[in-house]
């Protein structure tokens, strides 16, 4: 381990900064990323959404289309 | 087709594709934050201070794995946008479509990590040499394939217009990758070189190498379930669809 305490750690040699702000700009945006996404899917899937409601619809009619 | 072989092929079906997303999905993000912990403990806890940088060459482990990740992905989607033109297959149009916004935020990462980078060693956040301003180049590559693509309704001909913009882009690449040997950069040249020794420490270059298998792994699990995502939004009306379990 390069480090012998915690303080000294977070310091990283005086551009802490620098170095965490780096790291936590990578882990904010890739944490982010995935949020959105996982939002856009639950709406995508949403039966009672606006767009599920559309979606019944057309599978409705298409399986009505089928039946004749 | 000879028995026990699998037939490759039927994946370009998004329903089978949807499967088989699914079922990757969640081994490569339990590899990638493994291997990403793995990757942060060797980069900030184990590997030594540089003798010139100081600690901030530690931000390495974290630019250059994303750097690395924001090329390939561009070739990777303007390889899916030909293989679209060229067969007109719905699914490599959206796996295009689903790298377009991860590659741009690799790229916002590779040109902010580099300017905290560029800080304390240059001594300057941005300066407009070739490596930093093709890497630029390439974000408005990204988001000009996003823009252009949202602003056609017809999916089928959004899908078309952008896959064109992302085959006349892929020329910048390789402009990237080599700006540091054809011009004068202030940025420095390839860290790693398959032709050459690595001019770095042993314990340096594992916790990079190491992150980038991480990233790469992150990459391909959220393209992937990005990927899904489309497949409903586009196709969620088909009753394959309409009728999976998960749809409740």
């Amino acid at each position: 381990m390069n480090w012998s305490n915690w303080a000294e750690f977070w310091a990283m040699g005086g551009h802490a900064r620098y170095v965490w702000g780096s790291f936590a700009m990578v882990a904010l945006v890739l944490a982010a990323e995935w949020a959105q996404l996982a939002w856009r899917r639950r709406l995508a899937r949403r039966p009672e959404g606006l767009r599920g409601i559309a979606l019944d619809k057309e599978v409705k009619a298409h399986e009505a289309a089928n039946e004749t | 087709m000879a028995a026990g072989r699998i037939n490759w092929y039927a994946f370009a079906a998004p329903r089978r594709f949807y499967d088989l997303a699914g079922a990757l999905i969640p081994w490569l993000g339990g590899l990638a934050a493994l291997l990403g912990v793995a990757g942060l403990v060797i980069g900030l806890g184990i590997a030594p201070t540089d003798a010139q940088q100081g600690d901030a060459y530690r931000i390495i482990f974290v630019h250059v794995p994303v750097a690395w990740m924001s090329m390939i992905i561009y070739l990777a989607m303007a390889f899916w946008a030909g293989v679209s033109l060229v067969f007109n297959a719905r699914l490599a149009a959206m796996l295009a479509l689903a790298l377009a916004p991860t590659g741009a935020l690799m790229t916002f990462l590779a040109l902010w990590t580099g300017a905290l980078w560029g800080r304390p060693t240059w001594g300057a956040w941005w300066v407009w040499d070739a490596r930093l301003t093709s890497e630029l180049v390439l974000l408005f590559l990204y988001v000009g394939f996003l823009a252009l693509h949202a602003a056609i309704d017809d999916v089928r001909r959004a899908d078309r217009a952008a896959a064109l913009l992302a085959l006349v882009g892929v020329v910048n690449v390789p402009i990237i990758y080599f700006s540091v040997v054809w011009w004068n950069t202030l940025h420095q040249g390839a860290s790693v070189s398959l032709s050459s020794a690595p001019t770095m420490a042993a314990i340096m270059l594992a916790g990079m190498l190491i992150a980038t298998l991480a990233l790469w792994c992150y990459c391909i699990a959220i393209v992937l379930a990005r990927v899904r995502v489309l497949i409903v939004e586009r196709e969620g009306a088909s009753k394959w669809m309409a009728r999976k379990e998960e749809w409740t």
